[in-house]
């Protein structure tokens, strides 16, 4: 029972990034009709929006304190951030401390940003080329992106530690009346997995319950109808393709504090995430959430001792296995709508 | 280049088409615009080693040589690669995001023929094409059952689990992280596991694969490689089957499916069994790179079958020109071009060439231009790339077509215009 608890929710915090990913990638597909690869440098650019802020709330000037001496008899410089300053010492090393959160209101406006600016300067002008075409130019602008960010923030991976009081684990099998020690479960896997389902429940309740959200689910259904009734429907499409990058890059930032962000991890999670995207249908925005989920659990029960003895190196295969049953089985998906992309 | 080739010969071929197909055909079993490409392509890769070494040693530019024989075969090798998925890509429209999983195979099983059987090269090349035919019919069965993004998908997913499963489980066939290599101890039946207590080198009965010939006149200085001349020879085989490929009826049912497969089923004709075809024979010309890979070096790793390098082949027929002939050959030398002689530029370098400009210039100059050189020649890369696809989308070979288009026009006014509209068909469409 431990056991079967602790996979589960190991397998959440990945299934909740895949499912974020997913999700933008499905909106975009949904609205736009375009595959968009470079979906997972969106994700990386979220992450490193973090990597940014924490860089520049953490700025500080160098003072000499001429009573301290540093281990070579100088006197001691002391960095104090500018913060300190403003907030004074205690609301500065908290604000320093919270970064990463904080992050989250600087990557809003930034992601919409590079979001638009994708959409209009760039994927409008391939609605009506091929999908090859739209996979090899975002392949393209990945590549770009990525190469951009090794340049200014360099190959290393760059840790972004959570703030303090959610560092650490906590006894979650204990909770439940199970053995102490048994299940134990990081903080911030848990803020993740709560920030990725009020994300995602924001989207649904932004589409389903708000008058924009009704025309764009109109326009999912029937662009062209939607538009001869006089709605300006592209500039929609393109705000939704900045919620997209949105959803994508908060998916980034608050996964830092797990993985130290370098330039190459969107590239390792998009592969993951199209395989995500397409076994939960291509175009169903509550498959891909369903997939996301699903896919991650089903890979950390992969990668229990009890799995590998039996499959040796099924964890590192078991997402495309299902990928392949799935599509070979049932080519629309988990939750696909009947005839999207079908063939 | 095509251009050159397919200028003098345009009247001629127009003249034939009416004709029946057979006179059409004159030397080898070309038609003469084809021929002469194929001639232009031997003159390259034969005169290589001249050509790609245009600097004397020694000279400031003597660091864009290519000429040297690791990058030269590297040519020639990825330029079969490129071949290979061009027949697929190019002609039928999939996108298979996994080739590189076949050229993985392929050199593991050159490397193992090579641990078991003989340091000749001819059987590890011909085991390794053959397993990288069988694994690509295990493949493409599966992933031909779907077409566009899912047929992409699939063959992604393949790909990946060739790797992960290269790197983690199948450690004793591949060698996991620190991939296959010969050892002092390898069986070898034909043949001795170690002369002088070191592993013998690759060879072609007996003409070790690293030998070179070196031919210095005055400063230049030319290297003629063994290993390289054999690539270069299966290269212009696979090059002139290639171009066999698509002047058959079968190229041509390739490219029914790729403009109309929903037609071509109402036809009558079944799809499938061309495009499995064409699969496996791209397949396997990604195994023969492999096994040309591990006979000039003899080790494999994992990370040649990493989706990465599926889509290094990717972009270099993209860049080329998908579908056409010689559009991939092109594309692979331009980005092994870059890869290793752009990434050699360093920050020294351009102070050496910028400076005849005002101090305080030459560092804004460099500055602009240091992010796309040395390291970041990926960014350099990745923009030609956008900007190939946006604008360009036949490639290199379209760029080429159309400046040669300007001059043609201009010419075309001063006679006739009867030659504009028929200039449409290219020789390397």
């Amino acid at each position: 029972m431990d056991g079967i608890l602790l996979q589960i929710l190991n397998g959440l915090d990945k299934g909740s990034a895949y499912a974020l990913i997913a999700l933008g990638l499905t909106l975009i597909f949904g609205t736009l009709g375009v595959v968009n690869f470079a979906h997972g440098a969106l994700f990386m650019l979220g992450a490193f929006c973090a990597v940014t802020l924490s860089r520049i709330i953490s700025l500080s000037y160098e003072t000499i304190d001429p009573n301290r001496l540093d281990f070579l008899g100088n006197p001691a410089k002391i960095n104090t951030p500018y913060v300190y300053d403003f907030f004074g010492p205690n609301m500065g090393a908290s604000i320093i401390d919270w970064a990463v959160p904080l992050s989250i209101l600087f990557a809003i406006p930034m992601m919409m940003l590079i979001g638009i600016a994708m959409e209009r300067g760039l994927i409008k002008h391939f609605y009506k080329r091929p999908h090859a075409d739209q996979i090899l130019v975002t392949f393209g602008l990945a590549i770009v992106l990525q190469e951009i960010i090794k340049f200014y923030y360099g190959a290393n991976p760059i840790p972004t530690p959570a703030p303090a009081a959610l560092v650490g684990t906590f006894d979650f099998g204990a909770m439940l009346g199970l053995n102490p020690g048994t299940v134990l479960y990081p903080y911030w896997r848990l803020v993740y997995f709560l920030f990725s389902v009020v994300l995602i429940g924001g989207v649904f309740a932004f589409l389903q319950f708000t008058t924009f959200g009704m025309v764009v689910r109109a326009g999912m259904a029937d662009r062209e109808t939607v538009g001869l009734l006089g709605i300006n429907i592209d500039k929609r499409f393109t705000i939704m393709f900045a919620i997209a990058a949105c959803v994508a890059g908060l998916a980034g930032v608050m996964y830092t504090p797990i993985n130290s962000p370098n330039y190459h991890m969107g590239m390792d999670f998009l592969v993951l995430s199209f395989v995500v995207v397409v076994v939960g249908g291509m175009g169903s925005l509550p498959g891909a959430v369903l997939a996301g989920f699903v896919l991650g659990i089903l890979e950390s029960f992969a990668s229990t001792p009890a799995a590998t003895s039996i499959v040796p190196g099924i964890n590192q295969i078991i997402i495309y296995l299902v990928a392949i049953v799935i599509l070979l089985t049932r080519p629309r998906g988990l939750m696909g709508r009947k005839g999207v992309m079908e063939e | 280049m095509t251009d050159q080739s397919s200028t003098p010969s345009k009247t001629e071929a127009v003249e034939v088409a009416p004709a029946v197909q057979k006179s059409s055909r004159t030397k080898m079993g070309l038609r003469k615009q084809d021929f002469n490409i194929f001639l232009i392509v031997i003159a390259l890769v034969m005169l290589a080693p001249f050509i790609l070494n245009p600097f004397p040693e020694g000279s400031g530019m003597a660091q864009f040589n290519a000429g040297y024989p690791d990058l030269m075969q590297r040519f020639v090798i990825f330029g079969i690669f490129a071949i290979g998925f061009n027949i697929l890509f190019g002609l039928t429209g999939y996108l298979s995001f996994g080739h590189a999983a076949f050229l993985g195979v392929g050199s593991y099983a050159g490397v193992w023929m090579m641990k078991l059987l003989t340091m000749n090269v001819i059987p590890a090349i011909i085991v390794s094409t053959a397993i990288a035919g069988i694994f690509a019919l295990f493949v493409g069965f599966i992933s031909l059952r779907r077409s566009g993004i899912y047929f992409s998908i699939l063959t992604l997913a393949f790909a990946q689990m060739s790797f992960s499963l290269a790197y983690s489980v199948l450690t004793p066939i591949t060698g996991g992280e620190t991939g296959l290599q010969l050892a002092l101890d390898d069986v070898r039946l034909f043949g001795t596991a170690a002369v002088d207590g070191s592993i013998p080198a690759t060879n072609l009965f007996g003409l070790a694969m690293r030998d070179s010939f070196e031919l210095e006149i005055g400063g230049w200085l030319f290297t003629f490689n063994a290993g390289y001349y054999l690539s270069a020879f299966v290269m212009l085989a696979a090059f002139y089957l290639s171009v066999r490929i698509f002047r058959s009826p079968f190229g041509m049912m390739l490219r029914a499916v790729k403009s109309n497969q929903q037609r071509m089923n109402y036809t009558g004709l079944n799809a499938k069994p061309y495009t499995l075809a064409a699969f496996v024979i791209s397949g396997m010309y990604a195994g023969l790179a492999g096994g040309l890979m591990v006979s000039m070096d003899p080790l494999a790793g994992a990370e040649r079958m990493f989706w990465t390098a599926s889509g290094e082949v990717v972009l270099m027929t993209i860049l080329g020109g998908a579908g056409t002939m010689i559009g991939p050959v092109l594309g692979a030398g331009f980005i092994k071009y870059m890869e290793n002689i752009v990434s050699k530029i360093n920050e020294t370098i351009l102070h050496q060439w910028f400076y005849w400009l005002p101090d305080g210039l030459e560092d804004f100059v460099i500055a602009l231009i240091y992010p796309f050189i040395g390291k970041g020649w990926h960014l350099t890369l990745g923009i030609m790339f956008m900007m190939v696809v946006i604008f360009l989308p036949g490639g290199l070979v379209e760029g080429g077509q159309r400046i040669a288009g300007l001059f043609k026009k201009r010419k075309a006014s001063t006679s006739d215009d009867d030659t504009t509209p028929k200039s449409a068909p290219q020789a390397a469409e």
